[in-house]
């Protein structure tokens, strides 16, 4: 099969994107998306022409690190997988696929169809923790926590850190993913002495960098690839609310 | 920063303003429909409670100035919001694709807003201040004056309302912006309570389903009364 | 080279206790006069530098990745082990330290494998400590589920999200410490040179993979972390970015490299589809529990599976091995499916691949209990090969997943180079000749949360506080100068064949020689032909773009660049050691096909020292001496 690619191709931060499109090799509906745009890529290079750069590494959809939107819509079709996890049967011979960063202010474009996350990490650093010193813990099994509150922190704890809740949101809300490790922790005894002030110092943080706000649209939890539940928000709003008001 | 601050410069706080103010609007839009259904009781029913809401000037316009202010800041919030929304995303996507499993509602609840805000504007100008070039009657609704029971004159909200319903274009007006009332109810409900921390994933399927129904209800509720005026309701009151 | 292992004396469960108690400390008001770097961020590197800078040292992390939460260890399934015996199932310290010992087939040094097994424990602490959501009973306590190569149930497990768990858990303290201002967090960077001062390791070069800048990072003492180097082979079930440069490059600044052909090849992937692969995608082993291994009795049998009758089908596992029959350990299983697909009985187009059949599974406990069992790989399954395993037999393969070999350390983690301690996958310390199942989570964090930071001090406490010398400095400068023309020289070469081509050539010859099995007249004319393909490489690549930016083709033109040399030493590796163990099968050492190991000749680790290029590297080696344990043949049948 072939397909063909509108793809954003922007040279450095500051510099100005703009599409440009290229015809396909012939391809194997096999191929994963990105294996596609690897093949594309070497020959991109042997044209001499400069090869579109797009982050990846683990393609298996866990590291979190690949990210496109696919026909405006980030990691492309399907619910539950990441870019890396899309295959080139389910688009059609000849299809023109348009192919775009992440776009959010908080994520500006490194090159191409890379964009800067670190946001993310920053919100993080802000309370994203339980403060234990290694060493210092007691015996794993004095701390009983009931099933269903670890699997709920489990299901907050799948997410991967891609972004693609930023991306899909329409306005590029973090708080899908700020609510996820808010919840894990919130949900499980060892994160209850810092509940209030990981909450209130993570969302801080998270205005600081930009995000925008919640409109409750639900798109994020559709273009998560872990299907994190919008339900986590609504955790993490009646977190903040309480900690409001018994403050830090 | 304190309570105050945080809960006026933080994007959470923002929207549990929002969605506080937003509960007390709903309160009142409910109460209000409530109240206005009265009408099918008859002008004794519907007169007799606009009396007594006029029973204490003081405490009308104390529940007046509450209402303004939740108005207020349910507007300012929204305007917040949105100015930071916009700046999030400054390069969009190529074509602008409606964003995935988005409703409409959602998309446009800043518009459907401000469009029942003037429609609101509207409604106060027409039946609560009575300005007579807005009726497109002819007649001033602040001279319909009937008497009660017990012998006082008072206001005949019964006659203005169906004099001021018996306008088609009026009427048109009033089903399209509780239209709008209602879609952005729809949306705002759910949003609503999800700011409040209600819609977790116990209590979250029940009111995700439940938000709609009540729009509906409310839709359903208010449009009875234009509709029934223009089916000929309460016509001989006209005479 | 010397190598000393520094295995403290005494009786085994006490040498850790005493290492600790007799090693030499540094005062708490000194610790911030020393800096530490450390290379990678996966378990152990993470783990490592939150501990280190808890403890109150100066530390710079650097990762690659656009975040410390990325690396590879996100991708472990499984679990991980820790001999806590909760299961009351006759678990201890003891039986965890022999069963990866013997897993190992005894190519491991004891007093490491011990300290593991010992430190082990702390791990499961720490983690649910920092909110790691464990698998739990209903009683609201740890669960367990048992693993290949044991007879208890000692694996911890987070779904089968293991890995990605216990990695942001690590994350989460490197988080802390980067929002109390005690490390410095450089993302997007990559090491590109060791320096050493005087004989020992006190800094790197490192470039900012964004814009392109390179970055002196001086330091008291360095600490890799950067994960295995099975990506040599191009297809393997590693991260696309997984590469050996960080070790290679201290490698030829004089760190020794440990068995470098030991390399382990996981029996349950999904074969190979055509030329343009990137990734081999691993199934959970847990599927040969139901499932069974299977292939056309006759050659080249191309009918589809539905329509070969049950009495021409070998079930090759449970012939071979009725003991274990489907559940034999991954080299084991690995080198039977080779061996099958070797007689031209493989399955699929390429012929490389056999059938893993739950058609029985179905038929005994129902669809059902098979989609609640594997429903989630049997839709990875699909989505990869657009197959319907339910109805027809999924097809897999063994590839590449783990490397036992790396730079050589002692007990303290140090390398051959003072200062430079290696930690996880990027060291050999403790599987051996193989690892088991759940035990590369263990080691990575043991390394990073217990082990270094009680080793490293013994080290920095001969170094003068304040003496870190500076990043202007000679040695330096001429280290920033060597990466720099090495770079340019990629640049410079604009030739026609791409990257990708010389990685998967290179991959093929490796596969082809230094594989699941080998051989000498194999690995002979691979160290023949690797040089060949290397020359060819530095005349004929094209890498474009520029140094000053972001440049993905250069970031990997210098990975495989340093895969080209690290092959050759892989074969070297593989040629001199004439004995079958664990991973290693040389066919000419089997026994009715099963590895044949030498311990009077080989039970030592095979030691490299690098000589300059175009010279032949030294073998040196350090003997494994069993004091405690016996050494025994491994058996499955």
């Amino acid at each position: 099969m072939k397909v063909t690619l509108k793809v954003w191709r922007q040279q450095s931060p500051n510099s100005a994107g703009r599409f440009e499109t290229y015809p396909t090799p012939d391809l194997n509906p096999n191929m994963s998306f990105l294996e596609m745009l690897d093949v594309v890529n070497d020959d991109l290079t042997r044209q001499g022409k400069e090869p579109i750069a797009f982050a990846h590494d683990c393609r298996e959809g866990i590291c979190g690190t690949c990210g496109l939107s696919i026909n405006g819509r980030p990691h492309g079709e399907g619910r539950g997988t990441a870019t890396c996890q899309l295959y080139m049967r389910h688009f059609t011979e000849g299809q023109t696929i348009t192919i775009e960063p992440f776009r959010a202010g908080p994520f500006p474009v490194l090159q191409d169809l890379i964009v800067d996350r670190s946001a993310f990490d920053r919100i993080m650093q802000k309370g994203g923790f339980v403060s234990v010193r290694t060493g210092s813990c007691q015996d794993a099994n004095a701390l009983p926590v009931a099933k269903p509150a670890a699997e709920l922190a489990m299901d907050a704890a799948a997410c991967i850190g891609c972004g693609a809740c930023v991306a899909s949101c329409k306005n590029a809300s973090a708080m899908l993913f700020v609510s996820a490790k808010v919840s894990q922790l919130g949900l499980l005894p060892q994160g209850q002495p810092e509940r209030h002030r990981r909450v209130l110092a993570m969302v801080a943080q998270m205005d600081r960098e930009g995000f925008g706000n919640c409109t409750v649209t639900g798109s994020c939890e559709e273009a998560c690839p872990k299907n994190i539940s919008l339900a986590f928000i609504a955790r993490m709003n009646r977190d903040y609310a309480v900690a409001l008001l018994k403050g830090e | 920063m304190n309570l105050i601050g945080r809960l006026f410069c933080s994007s959470v706080g923002k929207k549990l303003i929002m969605a506080a103010t937003g509960l007390g609007l709903v309160l009142f839009v409910f109460g209000h429909m409530v109240g206005n259904l009265q009408v099918f009781l008859g002008p004794e029913a519907i007169n007799r409670y606009a009396e007594l809401l006029h029973f204490s000037p003081e405490l009308l316009w104390v529940v007046r100035l509450g209402m303004l202010t939740l108005i207020g800041l349910h507007i300012w919030a929204a305007f917040q919001v949105s100015a930071e929304n916009r700046v999030a995303r400054p390069v969009g996507y190529d074509g602008s694709p409606a964003p995935v499993e988005t409703t409409y509602a959602s998309r446009t609840m800043l518009m459907s807003g401000l469009i029942v805000a003037a429609f609101v504007i509207y409604h106060l100008l027409h039946y609560t201040v009575r300005v007579e070039a807005i009726n497109f009657t002819g007649r001033s609704f602040a001279d319909l004056k009937e008497l009660s029971e017990a012998g006082v004159e008072r206001h005949d909200v019964f006659k203005m309302v169906i004099l001021g319903f018996s306008k088609p274009l009026v009427s048109l007006f009033y089903v399209v912006g509780v239209g709008l009332l209602s879609l952005h109810l729809s949306h705002g409900l759910r949003a609503m309570f999800q700011s409040l921390g209600l819609l977790t994933h116990r209590c979250g399927p029940l009111i995700r389903k439940l938000a709609p129904v009540l729009a509906w209800v409310l839709f359903l509720g208010y449009v009875s009364i234009p509709l029934a005026v223009m089916l000929g309701f309460g016509k001989e009151a006209l005479n | 080279m010397k190598l000393d292992s520094k295995i403290p004396a005494g009786p085994l469960e006490q040498k850790w206790a005493r290492h600790i108690a007799e090693n030499r400390l540094v005062a708490p008001n000194n610790k911030r006069k020393y800096h530490i770097v450390v290379v990678g961020t996966g378990l152990a590197g993470a783990s490592a530098a939150a501990t280190l800078s808890e403890l109150g040292y100066r530390v710079t992390a650097i990762c690659f990745h656009d975040t410390a939460r990325r690396a590879h260890s996100i991708a472990a399934q499984g679990g991980i082990n820790a001999a806590k015996n909760y299961q009351n199932d006759g678990d201890s310290v003891w039986r965890l330290f022999y069963d990866t010992v013997k897993g190992g087939d005894f190519r491991a040094r004891e007093a490491n494998v011990h300290r593991l097994a010992q430190v082990s424990s702390g791990i499961i602490d720490q983690c649910v400590g920092q909110g790691v959501p464990f698998a739990r009973e209903y009683g609201g306590l740890l669960a367990n589920r048992s693993f290949g190569g044991a007879q208890v149930s000692r694996t911890f497990y987070a779904r089968g999200q293991t890995g990605q768990q216990l990695l942001l858990g690590a994350y989460s303290a490197l988080s802390k410490q980067v929002g109390a201002g005690a490390i410095t967090m450089l993302p997007n960077t990559e090491m590109l040179d060791l320096v050493v001062v005087d004989g020992q390791a006190k800094g790197i070069v490192a470039r900012n993979l964004n814009t392109g800048k390179l970055e002196r990072i001086a330091a008291d003492a360095v600490v890799l972390a950067t994960g295995g180097y099975g990506n040599v082979f191009n297809l393997s079930t590693y991260a696309r970015n997984s590469n050996a440069t960080a070790i290679w490059r201290a490698h030829r600044r004089g760190a020794g490299f440990a068995n470098p052909c030991f390399t382990q090849i996981h029996p349950t992937c999904i074969p190979v589809s055509g030329d343009y692969q990137s990734k081999l995608t691993l199934m959970s082993e847990s599927l040969r529990n139901d499932g069974r291994c299977w292939v056309p009795k006759r050659e080249g049998d191309k009918r589809r599976p539905q329509e070969i009758p049950e009495a021409e089908r070998d079930y090759y596992l449970e012939r071979m091995y009725p003991a274990f029959g489907n559940l034999a350990p991954r080299d084991i299983a690995s080198r039977a499916a080779k061996r099958v697909c070797d007689e031209k009985r493989g399955v699929g187009e390429s012929g490389l691949g056999v059938y893993l059949d739950f058609s029985d599974a179905i038929n005994r406990l129902g669809l059902e209990t098979i989609k609640e069992r594997y429903g989630n790989l049997f839709d990875i399954y699909h989505e990869i090969t657009d197959e319907d395993a339910y109805g027809t037999p999924m097809r897999i393969f063994p590839a590449v997943h783990y490397t036992m070999g790396g730079l050589w350390v002692d007990y303290n983690l140090m390398s051959t180079i003072p200062g430079l301690f290696v930690l996880g996958e990027a060291n050999f310390s403790d599987h051996g000749a193989n690892r088991l199942g759940a035990s590369a989570l263990m080691q990575g964090l043991a390394d990073g949360y217990f082990v270094i930071p009680n080793t490293i001090c013994g080290y920095l406490a001969t170094q003068k506080p304040g003496s870190c010398p500076s990043a202007d400095g000679e040695e330096f400068q001429a280290a920033e100068a060597d990466v720099t023309a090495r770079i340019e020289r990629l640049l410079g070469v604009r030739g026609k064949r791409t990257i990708t081509d010389f990685h998967k050539a290179l991959g093929r010859l490796l596969w082809e020689n230094c594989g699941m099995a080998r051989k000498r007249a194999n690995l002979e004319k691979a160290i023949r032909e690797i040089p060949g393909l290397r020359e060819e490489f530095w005349q004929d690549v094209n890498v474009p773009g520029e140094a000053g930016n972001l440049n993905q083709s250069l970031e990997r033109a210098g990975r495989v660049a340093d895969f080209l040399e690290l092959a050759e030493l892989m074969c070297r590796d593989a040629l001199a050691r004439e004995e079958s163990c664990g991973c290693h099968f040389r066919e000419e050492y089997e026994e009715a096909g099963e590895c044949k190991r030498n311990d009077q000749d080989f039970a030592h680790a095979a030691v490299w020292e690098w000589q300059g290029e175009d010279k032949a590297p030294v073998r040196h080696t350090e003997p494994l001496a069993y004091e405690f344990v016996k050494m025994a043949t491994r058996s499955y049948k």
